[in-house]
């Protein structure tokens, strides 16, 4: 036997991606959104998205430091910190483009804190999260302070949000929200800006069309179906540009913790987060259904994965192997 | 196995009382009820309640003294039956005599206590079906004498109340800026509304058992004594004639 047989055990091919290469990818892409975010609404919005960043980064930082003192104790384990991995980072980003501009500092960075401390860290730190933080911490702040949530009024914008006015039967410009000069939240009201942002990440390979194609598919023909217009370009457009909706599909549904790994659950996934947000956003009572339908749609995940688990090589459905 | 062996077996340990007094195991009852074992944040049993009708600390106060009132006199009828009911229909004839108490204390509740009773509706019926209630009067009550069983089920009652009085008041606290329904919190103060729903529930009753399993660790660390007392379980599964025991089958190593 040659020497040419001797081979170590796998991995052989390794890959130089790594935790804050992806998550580097993700804030590059959002910068797009962030910065239109800070050019629609003016400097108080980089205030907003600096909080509530520092409030993520600070309480990951914290944690880690708590995990070390606990072991040096006797008691707990070992944790390196986790915060050199960019991913607070990211959550912040994306729960800052998530607020409206006028929203308190305090409370934004409470969201912070509600993110990585009680949905990331507490379930085992990243990889371990059951939903997306940056989305749970924002439906907790609209649970919490729904008034605060809804000021869409602020210096540049006063009245409804896009969407409102759609709800309320009221015609609105679709130029401009693909534009996005609009009301709503810090990084939702640019189309364009998000689009370049998704191209990038697309492009990067981050991201697949999996998710944000079936997703995007599966609402648009939903709101044709039910949305009570029919088939009409503009009010089809209008509601794919309104709102969170390409934000969540792009940034949010394609988180890979709490995204399917199976590839037809990831179908599945984004045709189930369609469903959910037109019927929220059609027949529900608010305007808007993009976070509660990405973070119900994670809780799902892991039925999803069980479903769409594909069979190997050999086995029959249900992972016994095939007798003779 | 016959039945006198069963309750011999399933009673308390003979040296944790019997010969230093009635009133000392009485007294053992009582903290065993509102500490070592506290049913909420220990035994973890009665977690609808727990969870449903803490939105203020009147609410989690009411619930658990209608609870204890319920528990201690259904533990002393039950600890006072215990030898006339047969084994084979020990549970019907401990929810019969739960869901007479019960009702005596609802009635009693829409008399003299209308608005409690309004906002505890449809979860004083639901006191029958308490875990706590049928688990003191299943792994204590029907085996032991009538004063501990009373002062047990007192004991269980005040842990329940403390700890929904506990919840109820965080809840109040931080979800309307209320004490017992008093605002004692600054007008700026802006309350963080989602603790006055359902979620809240679950973070405080989660934030509260964390609290109180560092407190509990701390105290081990320093060497005091944390372990449960007198449950009614021997952890000796190869000689209990308990059936319906869960443990049974996820005890390590003691699998039939």
């Amino acid at each position: 036997m040659s020497e040419f047989y001797k081979v170590s055990s796998n991995p052989h091919v390794r890959s130089r991606a790594a935790t804050n290469g992806l998550m580097l990818a993700v804030i590059v892409a959002l910068m797009p959104a962030a910065g239109f975010g800070i050019y629609n609404f003016g400097p108080r919005a980089l205030t907003v998205i600096l909080v509530t960043i520092a409030s993520t980064v600070l309480t990951e930082f914290l944690f880690g430091i708590y995990k070390w003192k606990v072991k040096r104790d006797g008691k707990g384990f070992w944790q390196r910190t986790t915060v050199t991995d960019l991913s607070a980072v990211v959550t912040g980003l994306l729960l800052a483009l998530n607020l409206p501009v006028t929203m308190p500092l305090w409370m934004a960075a409470l969201g912070g804190v509600f993110a990585i401390l009680v949905v990331k860290m507490l379930f085992g730190g990243l990889g371990q999260n059951f939903m997306n933080p940056a989305l749970a911490a924002r439906c907790f702040l609209l649970i919490s302070f729904p008034s605060a949530m809804m000021a869409f009024d602020c210096d540049a914008y006063t009245g409804a949000t896009p969407l409102a006015a759609l709800k309320a039967g009221e015609q609105v410009n679709v130029l401009d929200m693909f534009l996005g000069h609009t009301g709503g939240t810090i990084g939702e009201t640019s189309a364009l800006a998000l689009l370049i942002g998704a191209c990038l990440l697309i492009l990067l390979g981050v991201i697949d069309l999996r998710i944000p194609g079936s997703y995007i598919v599966t609402f648009g023909l939903f709101v044709t179906l039910f949305g009570g217009h029919g088939f009409d370009p503009a009010y089809l457009a209008a509601q794919l540009f309104g709102g969170g909706l390409l934000l969540g599909a792009f940034f949010m549904a394609t988180d890979y913790v709490t995204r399917p790994i199976t590839i037809r659950g990831q179908y599945v996934f984004g045709i189930f987060l369609g469903l959910l947000t037109g019927i929220f956003r059609v027949f529900g009572s608010g305007a808007e259904g993009v976070s509660y339908a990405i973070i119900l749609g994670n809780l799902l995940v892991p039925l999803i994965e069980k479903w769409t688990m594909p069979v190997a090589f050999g086995h029959r459905k249900g992972g016994r192997r095939h007798e003779k | 196995m016959s039945e006198k062996e069963l309750r011999a077996k399933n009673s308390v340990p003979a040296g944790a009382g019997r010969e230093e007094g009635i009133m000392n195991r009485a007294a053992e009852r009582l903290y065993n009820g509102i500490a070592k074992e506290n049913p909420t944040f220990v035994l973890m049993l009665g977690m609808c309640p727990t969870l449903a009708v803490t939105t203020s600390a009147i609410n989690g106060l009411g619930m658990g003294l209608t609870t204890l009132v319920v528990l201690a006199l259904s533990n002393l009828l039950i600890s006072l039956l215990r030898g006339l009911i047969p084994n084979r229909v020990r549970i019907p004839a401990f929810i019969v005599i739960i869901a007479s108490f019960v009702t005596v204390v609802q009635l009693l509740l829409e008399a003299y206590l209308p608005d409690l009773n309004k906002a505890l509706g449809v979860y004083i019926p639901l006191i029958v079906v308490n875990c706590i209630i049928l688990g003191r009067a299943e792994s204590y009550a029907y085996s032991n004498p009538p004063i501990p069983s009373l002062f047990d089920g007192i004991g269980m009652g005040m842990g329940f109340t403390v700890a929904l009085t506990c919840i109820g008041l965080v809840r109040e606290l931080v979800g309307a800026g209320k004490a017992f329904g008093f605002k004692i919190t600054p007008d700026s103060f802006e309350p963080v509304r989602i603790f006055a729903q359902a979620p809240g529930a679950f973070f405080v009753l989660a934030a509260l058992v964390a609290l109180q399993n560092f407190v509990k660790a701390a105290g081990a660390r320093a060497g005091r004594d944390t372990s449960k007392i007198g449950s009614g379980c021997s952890h000796d599964c190869m000689n209990c004639g308990e059936k319906g025991c869960s443990q049974r089958f996820y005890d390590d190593g003691k699998e039939e």
